[in-house]
């Protein structure tokens, strides 16, 4: 099976700071990849490196297309690594004024990524719009309305649905349930898990939250101090960690 | 005799506790045994004695510091994180004594999850959960609820309806008639009883002597595969 995304020699520094070193890993498509780690620990820097906010020093991201089939994305063109981010990649940041668009409905929202790719008839880009509210469960009486109107959880379900309308195959979350109550992010994750399973997405997940790794993540990857510490099965390296710093990381989480 | 479906040969595990002063604890040593098609083999020894430990790396949860595990022709010892996956989905299941789910998802869909995620249409799927959620007796009126809200006992039978709801060829059951009542623990004994007579190869532990005595056609006493302390 060709992978999705074939990760090789990645490196990124700041100066002398080592913000991720040498990472590689391939991800196969409906696998969820989790990369975990403490602040500081170089899990967003490889994040925004693959998803191509940040321009790596060294090594090299390929994605198979669906067109042309394996390819380099660091070495495509800027309007196309542009195409890619609007059709087969999606990016769900933690803050969701991140990713939306605070003065512009909820239906605007999820319309204008669709208009990005092409879509143009009012009325079906309005019934696709409805249909995604629907899906992550936000009132239709809400379409109208602009997200900065909205609770931080609703927020974070209106980016979901902006970033999934156009039918991804790799989506990058960057601490989806960040700063939501506990109740919020339970059904935030159950709302992923449900999408990710029924869509067949592939999608890497950054967090410091174990337990929402536990949760959505096939695969798991520790980092610390911008390098990979030790890769696996998810619940083979919370239950039985080799590495000494994620046998630390482990233990420190508090029981509920 | 049949080609066993589960082959454990030379298992060598222990742990070693990195910031505990790097203390390292030998559980199993040669570990040594092999699962044949409608075959039951029951787990024993004490306490502390590696039984749970052998069956978290049959599943690939822990893993070996040595040998082999094969189950379906794949050595989970060295399998990759998605062919352990494509291996649970389809061929080993295993009865955890707790269940772990998201919360919100109702109880006749965490049932009827596994046979989902293996692509089978959603009214087989329910028809099956509904089944085996009858017969473990969860009352309808529950179904629809998140078992995370349950007692003890109604959440260890929904944990034994998911697992049974697909017939998978290696089974692993970590004390599936604990905390039930005589009725129910006499269903759980006859769901191993009709997985076995469809073929599957079952590991289990049963502290229940009883329960032990009527499925398990082998004892495979674990304190055999324990390291001696020098």
């Amino acid at each position: 099976m060709t992978p999705l995304l074939d990760v090789r020699g990645l490196t990124k520094r700041y100066g002398a700071r080592i913000g991720c070193l040498d990472v590689s890993f391939r991800l196969y498509p409906g696998e969820v990849l989790g990369i975990v780690g403490e602040s500081g620990s170089g899990k967003s820097t490889l994040l925004n490196c693959l998803a191509g906010h940040l321009a790596p020093d060294a090594g090299q991201v390929v994605f198979d297309t669906r067109s042309d089939g394996p390819r380099d994305v660091l070495a495509m063109s800027e309007p196309e690594r542009r195409m890619l981010g609007r059709t087969d990649w999606a990016f769900v940041h933690q803050n969701p004024r991140d990713g939306l668009r605070m003065r512009i409905s909820a239906g605007g929202n999820v319309g204008e990524r669709l208009m990005a790719v092409g879509a143009r008839h009012y009325g079906d880009i309005r019934a696709v719009a409805t249909d995604w509210l629907g899906r992550v469960e936000i009132s239709e009486t809400r379409i109208d309305d602009r997200p900065s109107g909205f609770s931080g959880g609703m927020q974070q379900r209106l980016q979901i649905a902006r970033n999934l309308v156009t039918g991804p195959r790799l989506v990058f979350m960057d601490e989806p349930t960040g700063g939501l109550d506990v109740s919020v992010q339970a059904r935030l994750l159950d709302l992923i898990r449900g999408l990710v399973r029924r869509m067949g997405l592939s999608a890497i997940v950054v967090t410091h939250d174990l337990a929402v790794v536990r949760l959505l993540a096939d695969r798991l990857m520790v980092m610390k101090d911008g390098h990979v510490i030790e890769t696996g099965l998810t619940d083979q390296v919370l239950d039985d960690p080799q590495a000494p710093y994620t046998q630390l990381l482990v233990s420190s989480v508090l029981q509920v | 005799m049949t080609r066993p479906m589960i082959h454990v040969e030379n298992l060598i595990k222990t742990f070693t506790l990195h910031n505990q002063g790097g203390t390292v604890i030998p559980v199993i040593s040669g570990a040594s045994f092999s699962v044949a098609p409608g075959e039951c083999v029951a787990l024993t020894g004490e306490s502390g004695a590696g039984k749970s430990t052998v069956m978290r790396i049959l599943y690939g949860n822990y893993l070996a510091q040595g040998g082999s595990v094969r189950i379906g022709g794949v050595d989970i010892t060295r399998a990759e994180p998605r062919e352990i996956l494509a291996l649970r989905r389809a061929q080993l299941g295993y009865v955890s004594q707790f269940l772990r789910v998201v919360p919100r998802v109702p109880t006749l869909e965490v049932v009827a999850e596994p046979l989902l995620v293996l692509g089978r249409p959603e009214a087989e799927a329910l028809a099956r959960a509904r089944d085996l959620l009858t017969r473990l007796r969860i009352p309808e009126r529950l179904w629809s609820l998140s078992p995370t809200t349950f007692s003890g006992g109604e959440q260890q039978r929904v944990n034994i309806a998911r697992g049974f709801a697909h017939a998978y060829p290696a089974l692993l059951l970590d004390e599936p008639t604990a905390s039930l009542d005589a009725t129910n623990r006499e269903t759980v004994l006859q769901l191993i009883a009709e997985a076995k007579a469809g073929g599957a190869a079952i590991v289990g532990i049963f502290h229940d002597l009883d329960a032990r005595a009527r499925v398990a056609d082998r004892q495979i006493d674990i304190a055999g595969f324990t390291p001696r302390l020098v």
